[in-house]
């Protein structure tokens, strides 16, 4: 990044004018910039395809709002309502671009799904959330939210607990609404009709399903047991996280990270607190950095190993998912001496981590570092050498390399299309620049070459944790930084300042600046960026967290078509995806 | 008179041993799994867990006897009852010692094959009545399935009726005294096998219930003890498979020191041991590659195999 941000703004101002281009400064150096209304269509058309132009951006990383009517610090920025922000991300140059436009209350936009078939999710969130309508969307419903919700709740005048509504009510007639509102009509969901000579039998696949992995439903329009069809619903899981974004301090919100994508652990809290140090501008000291790579790399096993076993569980083959599951509990050992936490350590904080290391976690490490690869030797020739595992898995759910940029895949399932693409190495974050390892590719981009992907990336994390625990550096478990938070024990006892500032902090909770910053990390699944802007208060003015498996599950419908029921369920445990992770 | 209480002591005999089998199968696999999948199994109830079944019936028994109103009721308690008759019936046959069987019938393969054809009643109109999608796709599957794979687990066996020159169960193990037939019918024997995991539906060709696709399939609307008696047909149709595999390739209740009937089990546990082994080491394959491979690559297997051995007697003639 960095480099060449004015060039982007510059190229965009020559092509449409000094007027319609208004930059924006931002905590993060992405290149921001307003564009009218009316323009937007076209400058998102220009940044896609560009005439002639080098960078190219291919994939819309991330579509969302700002509720903006009672934000006070936003000098420079044109007057808005509701601020629609489109992130997009360039391969070719390894740049962003974050193009914001302003919307009136009650007033609608030009919808995007021509440029970019993903923005279709992404449109009817922000319409679910904001009440922002986008004019052309082939099909805009809420998304997250039952249709009978009423309003839209990232709306800062809605409602964000429980005890600020009525006590809820469920009456007769209004059950009887709602179960009328439930009945099944394929027109409702934009699904194809039928052609004259067949008639589809639809099949409820979920939202209580063993295939799904939790509360998803598919519906299937069936020819057969072919998908003629399919309509993914999604929003069964949603616990506005980013609503809790809004309303919990900046430390307090660090617990509901973890539950995000909840089999990822710290590896949700790194975006998180590197958005704040980033407008908090903390530096943190390079053992925190270490600490935080060993956490996420361990982490980042642990999801695979999950997958790794449920996979195979998916197609039929039912023990190793308890293998794999054993060799988890072999890292909780490590995750509970460092963190006392399983699954949810809520270990990093802003400007460090929680404690330091106890004693003896080398040790621990190097067992589990030890114990590892004969295991992995083993699936290897269980699974991903099982021929049946092989039949089901090949030429099954493939998209190519374009598609797969087209609908804003990442991680894991970007790289199984031959793509070599990994943030920890492209856009080095908390110290990566500092380790030696691969990024594990495949060559097509079915769900075998997914699951390869993974299989590889469990070896390499390995790699990196050994390498940390070889070279962990001295120092703090935490910046010296005042926004830290907590503040070190051990400095706070020094004088009333540093009580006074050590009180606050852990009472009200820390004052970030004011600003916009966003910080992807290579997630467990894919990228995982927070954006959030603070408004210079002890909270977050608006928490955006774009997470990989959203998009990861719109691509379902295209590469189930035309294949049978046992397809989807070995595409649906090769995209990886976690049910909090889509609708968070 | 002793003749005919003979024959009562024997069916009720049969019958006991193979409901404890199928009952005590349940807490065999259930512990062989959890020590291949490195965790414990049931070993709670009574030593080392062996009373697990008889929990487990008690309270599937005393579980609502539930009927889903949108099924076809007569047919929907029809089904489970079917399985465990047409397996049991097929029991009679089964010549666990020389003297020891319920009937002596000389058309015993044929008897055989016509009862598990019957089986496949009971899983399409279980799917059927149900009126559950799941359970409809289940029971089209199987029914496609079993046909199919009916086919040639008869052609699997006409190379040992060659040999043995009989339909007769007595007289295809008296024929293997010099040598089982495993030796001149590997190939029937690998063709018989995968059909009749085919036929039990197990894992890995488990598909009409394939668990993560379709729920339960077929029986995702049972409860209570209908689903016990699905549930004690595939343990009775898994020891019944074993046995056919002994009686036909293995020489039956054939070998040295020990009792016939003693070598007659041990040789079937073993099969059992590997049923059990399979589902604990095999993923499954998909509804399109189970049939195809059943007609493209097991027909002509059972077709070779029968020409060859028809050659090959004609030779030796």
């Amino acid at each position: 990044m960095g480099t060449g941000n004015a060039s982007v703004i510059d190229e965009l101002k020559q092509k449409f004018g000094g007027q319609a281009i208004i930059p924006q400064e931002t905590k993060d150096g992405v290149p921001t910039v307003w564009v009218e209304n009316g323009l937007v269509h076209e400058v998102l058309q220009y940044l896609k395809t560009g005439s002639g132009s080098k960078k190219r951006f291919r994939m819309l990383y991330d579509l969302t709002a700002i509720d903006e009517r009672v934000r006070k610090q936003r000098e420079g920025q044109p007057e808005s309502d509701f601020t629609v922000v489109y992130h997009l991300l360039s391969y070719d140059s390894n740049q962003d671009v974050r193009v914001k436009t302003a919307v009136r209350e009650g007033a609608s936009l030009r919808s995007i799904t021509d440029i970019w078939p993903a923005a279709n999710w992404y449109e009817r969130e922000v319409w679910d959330m904001f009440g922002v309508r986008f004019d052309g969307h082939p099909h805009l419903r809420r998304i997250l939210m039952p249709p009978t919700w009423q309003g839209h709740p990232l709306r800062k005048d809605h409602p964000a607990r429980a005890t600020e509504m009525g006590p809820f009510r469920l009456p007769e007639d209004k059950s009887m609404e709602e179960q009328e509102a439930m009945k099944f009509h394929p027109e409702d969901w934009g699904m194809v009709p039928p052609r004259e000579d067949t008639d589809y039998m639809f099949l409820n696949l979920g939202p209580h399903h063993p295939g799904t992995h939790g509360l998803l439903r598919i519906i299937l329009a069936l020819d057969g047991e072919e998908i003629a069809d399919s309509v993914v619903d999604i929003g069964f899981h949603h616990r506005g996280a980013e609503k809790m974004g809004e309303r919990q301090s900046w430390h307090t919100f660090i617990p509901y990270t973890d539950r995000i994508d909840y089999l990822a652990g710290v590896l949700n809290n790194l975006p998180y607190v590197l958005a704040v140090e980033k407008l908090a501008g903390i530096e943190v000291p390079d053992r925190v950095k270490v600490i935080r790579v060993m956490l996420s790399e361990l982490f980042r096993i642990e999801s695979h190993l999950v997958w790794y076993g449920t996979f195979a569980q998916d197609l039929g083959a039912l023990s190793p998912v308890f293998y794999t599951f054993y060799d988890r509990e072999k890292m909780f050992e490590i995750i509970e001496a460092v963190c006392g936490g399983r699954m949810h350590p809520s270990w990093f904080r802003i400007g460090g981590v929680a404690q330091d290391l106890p004693k003896g976690w080398d040790g621990l490490i190097r067992n589990f570092l030890d114990w590892m690869p004969a295991r992995m030797a083993e699936y290897d020739r269980i699974i991903m050498k099982n021929s049946l595992f092989k039949a089901r898995t090949r030429g099954v759910g493939a998209y190519t390399l374009d598609e797969a940029i087209e609908w804003g895949v990442t991680g894991p399932n970007l790289r199984a299309c031959d793509f070599e693409w990994d943030w920890r190495k492209k856009r080095p974050y908390s110290g990566y620049e500092w380790f030696e390892f691969d990024i594990p590719t495949a060559h097509v981009g079915d769900s075998y070459g997914r699951a390869l992907v993974r299989v590889e990336e469990i070896r390499q994390s390995m790699r990196i944790v050994e390498q940390c625990m070889k070279n962990m550096p001295a120092g703090d478990y935490k910046s010296r930084h005042p926004l830290s938070t907590p503040p070190l024990k051990a400095r706070a006892m020094q004088d009333i300042e540093t009580l006074i500032d050590h009180f606050l902090n852990v009472s009200w909770g820390p004052v970030i600046p004011a600003g916009e910053a966003a910080v992807g990390i290579e997630g467990a699944k894919g990228n995982n960026t927070y954006y959030l802007i603070s408004d210079g208060s002890t909270m977050s003015y608006r928490t955006r967290i774009r997470t990989p498996s959203f998009p990861h599950m719109q691509t379902l419908p295209m590469l189930a078509k035309g294949l049978t029921i046992p397809d989807l369920i070995s595409i649906l445990g090769s995209l990886d995806f976690i049910l909090a992770d889509v609708d968070r | 008179m002793g003749e005919t209480l003979k024959y009562l002591l024997i069916i009720f005999g049969v019958l006991t041993v193979m409901m404890s089998i199928a009952a005590g199968l349940i807490w065999v696999e259930r512990r062989l799994l959890g020590f291949w999948q490195d965790r414990y199994g049931p070993n709670r109830v009574g030593p080392m867990g062996v009373l697990q079944p008889l929990a487990d019936v008690i309270k599937i028994l005393a579980k609502e006897d539930w009927i889903p109103p949108f099924a076809d009721k007569p047919v929907f308690i029809l089904a489970p009852a079917i399985i465990v008759i047409t397996v049991l019936l097929a029991f009679a046959i089964i010549p666990f010692t020389p003297g020891i069987a319920v009937a002596n019938l000389n058309i015993g393969v044929l008897y055989f094959l016509a009862m598990s054809s019957l089986g496949v009643y009971s899983v399409a109109l279980a799917g059927w009545s149900s009126a559950n999608k799941y359970s409809l796709i289940g029971a089209l599957r199987a029914s496609a399935q079993m046909i199919s794979y009916e086919v040639f687990m008869g052609l699997s066996l006409m190379g040992v009726v060659m040999l043995a020159g009989s339909f007769n169960l007595y007289e295809i193990v008296e024929a293997q005294r010099k040598l089982w037939f495993i030796v001149p019918q590997f190939l029937g024997f690998v063709v018989f096998l995968i059909a009749g995991v085919a036929e039990t539906h197990r894992l890995p060709f488990d598909l009409p219930e394939a668990e993560s696709e379709l729920v339960a399939g077929f029986h995702s609307e049972y409860s209570g003890m209908k689903f016990g008696l699905f549930f004690v047909g595939e343990y009775l149709g898994i020891t019944l498979i074993s046995m056919l595999i002994t009686t036909f390739f293995f020489g039956g209740w054939l070998g040295p020191f020990l009792p016939p009937v003693v070598w007659f089990f041990i040789k079937t546990f073993f099969f059992i041991g590997f049923f059990i082994l399979l589902r604990a080491a095999l993923p499954r394959p998909r509804y399109d590659q189970l049939i195809r491979l059943g007609w493209k690559l097991m027909l002509p297997l059972a077709l070779l195999n029968i020409v060859a051995t028809g050659g090959i007697i004609l030779a030796a003639r």
